[in-house]
């Protein structure tokens, strides 16, 4: 009865934060069976503190434990199916780590996760999604849903919140069933569905354009247009935001890339053939 | 991150050349992550000495103010223009005067010595000590990157053509490793009684 008691009264965390083989176990009891999800701890009391003061550059600026940040992403529904893009820069303070990385997932042919946050833990879990979604298609002989694939990602991050996982994640797809379906999962665990999101440090420039522009009944060019914009924009504004932009549009019967392209060129023409980013000089006076 | 050095972000370069210097700066001012501004000049010509100003833009536009006014003073008195090595001198003393409140800058001086025609360049920590250098001399919030990129591209010697090649891919090269500096540059060029001035159109992301 104890036994029982305790593991499903558990809060989300606290009680969890002790280090002790019981924890591993228990955590190992939660999930699937066979995955190997135990994790080392750090072999002090409250683990999620000590990774605290050793990460969070906020709290501690001297913090030995820099983890890459900052991007911007963006998903939005449309009539035509959905435009999932990204920018591709990865930051560790202010050291541009790479401007090459791939921050959509595809975790399926119909399936797509963005990255922002942690970059090994978006990284980490999305693929791990991938793998939780091919399994359920082999027990149900079906693909999943999209909400389905979302919500075991949310399962997943509440399980581990206040641990300090970091992740601002979007998960964008199509089945027979949903249509297209968009959703917006962090690691604080909150998993909601919508039309359009933004997420990362560049996320309120996007907003800026994308709001600006954006109609339900947007045609597939003007909506991928749409999404290449709101990136450049945010990108040019957002000091970690930045490299290549990345597009993909989910249609129908799976999505489609639309390239990974760098921003340079595609800035100076959109400055100097549309006549837009008047605020960029490019001669001197 | 909150050091008064790295909120606005920037960077600056000078270099030695044959009978030339160049000096050079990126254009961005910023709010921490928020780009503010991508015409920000951080170089300023007082006479034949350039001074470039990094750091603190409060400080920088304060300080660039500060010698604009001592140098004129300097050619009242004197009826002439300041040495480079001179205004060095001044410049550290100056930045001594705030010794227990410093200006938040860290200063790059370029110039070709009046009598001699001799390059000079040299740098200063935000309290005025010298660093004298026979090479190159960078400052801001890429100068780890400006570093790598000067200590691989210079070398003795180079005349003024080719040393605007090195000074700007050095410079845009290192500040698109950093994330709180770029959008653009201007580069100087200065050589006897001749002085180019340049736009760099740089990556805007």
């Amino acid at each position: 009865m104890d036994s029982l008691v305790a593991r499903y009264s558990r809060p989300a965390t606290l009680n969890r934060e002790t280090f002790s083989e019981d924890l591993q176990d228990g955590l190992h009891d939660d999930m699937n069976p066979g995955l190997s999800l135990k994790f080392a701890m750090p072999p002090v009391a409250q683990p999620s503190a000590w990774l605290r003061a050793a990460t969070d550059d906020h709290a501690n600026p001297n913090c030995p434990i820099k983890i890459a940040h900052g991007t911007t992403t963006l998903a939005f529904r449309f009539q035509g199916g959905i435009i999932v893009a990204t920018d591709s820069r990865a930051t560790a303070g202010n050291w541009i780590a790479s401007q090459t990385v791939k921050k959509v997932i595809e975790i399926n042919s119909c399936l797509l996760g963005t990255m922002a946050g942690g970059a090994a833990d978006c990284q980490y879990w999305l693929a791990w999604l991938g793998m939780q979604c091919r399994l359920h298609e082999l027990r149900h002989k079906r693909r999943i849903s999209v909400a389905a694939a979302s919500k075991i990602l949310a399962n997943l991050v509440y399980q581990y919140k206040g641990m300090g996982l970091s992740m601002g994640t979007m998960c964008a797809g199509v089945t027979k069933e949903e249509g297209p379906a968009l959703y917006y999962i962090d690691s604080d665990g909150t998993r909601l569905a919508g039309n359009l999101f933004c997420v990362g440090s560049g996320q309120t420039f996007a907003y800026g354009v994308l709001d600006a522009e954006y109609r339900y009944d947007l045609g597939a060019d003007e909506a991928l247009e749409l999404g290449r914009r709101s990136i450049l924009a945010a990108t040019h504004r957002d000091a970690y935001s930045g490299g290549y932009i990345n597009l993909y549009h989910v249609k129908e019967d799976g999505w489609v890339k639309h390239g990974f392209s760098d921003t340079n060129p595609i800035f100076w023409k959109t400055k100097l053939e549309k006549g837009e980013f008047t605020n960029v000089t490019s001669a001197l006076d | 991150m909150s050091s008064p050095f790295s909120i606005n972000g920037g960077a600056c370069v000078a270099m030695v050349g044959k009978d030339c210097v160049a000096i050079a700066c990126d254009l961005r001012l910023g709010l921490q992550a928020l780009t503010v501004s991508n015409n920000f000049p951080k170089i300023f010509q007082y006479g034949d000495v350039f001074l470039g100003l990094t750091g603190l833009a409060t400080d920088v536009s304060t300080v660039s103010d500060l010698f604009r006014y001592k140098v004129n003073m300097y050619r009242l008195r004197e009826e002439r223009n300041i040495a480079p090595s001179t205004f060095a001198n001044l410049v550290s003393s100056s930045l001594y005067e705030r010794r227990f409140g410093p200006y938040f800058v860290s200063p790059v001086v370029a110039g070709l010595d009046p009598k001699s025609g001799r390059p000079f360049i040299c740098g200063f920590d935000s309290i005025g000590c010298i660093d004298f250098a026979k090479d190159f001399i960078v400052s801001g919030t890429a100068s780890e990157q400006l570093f790598g990129m000067c200590e691989s591209l210079w070398e003795p010697d180079l005349g003024p053509d080719d040393l605007f090649e090195t000074i700007s891919q050095a410079l845009l090269s290192a500040v698109d490793r950093d994330a709180l500096s770029g959008w653009g540059a201007h580069v100087y060029i200065v050589e006897k009684d001749k002085v180019t001035k340049r736009l760099l159109k740089g990556r805007q992301d």
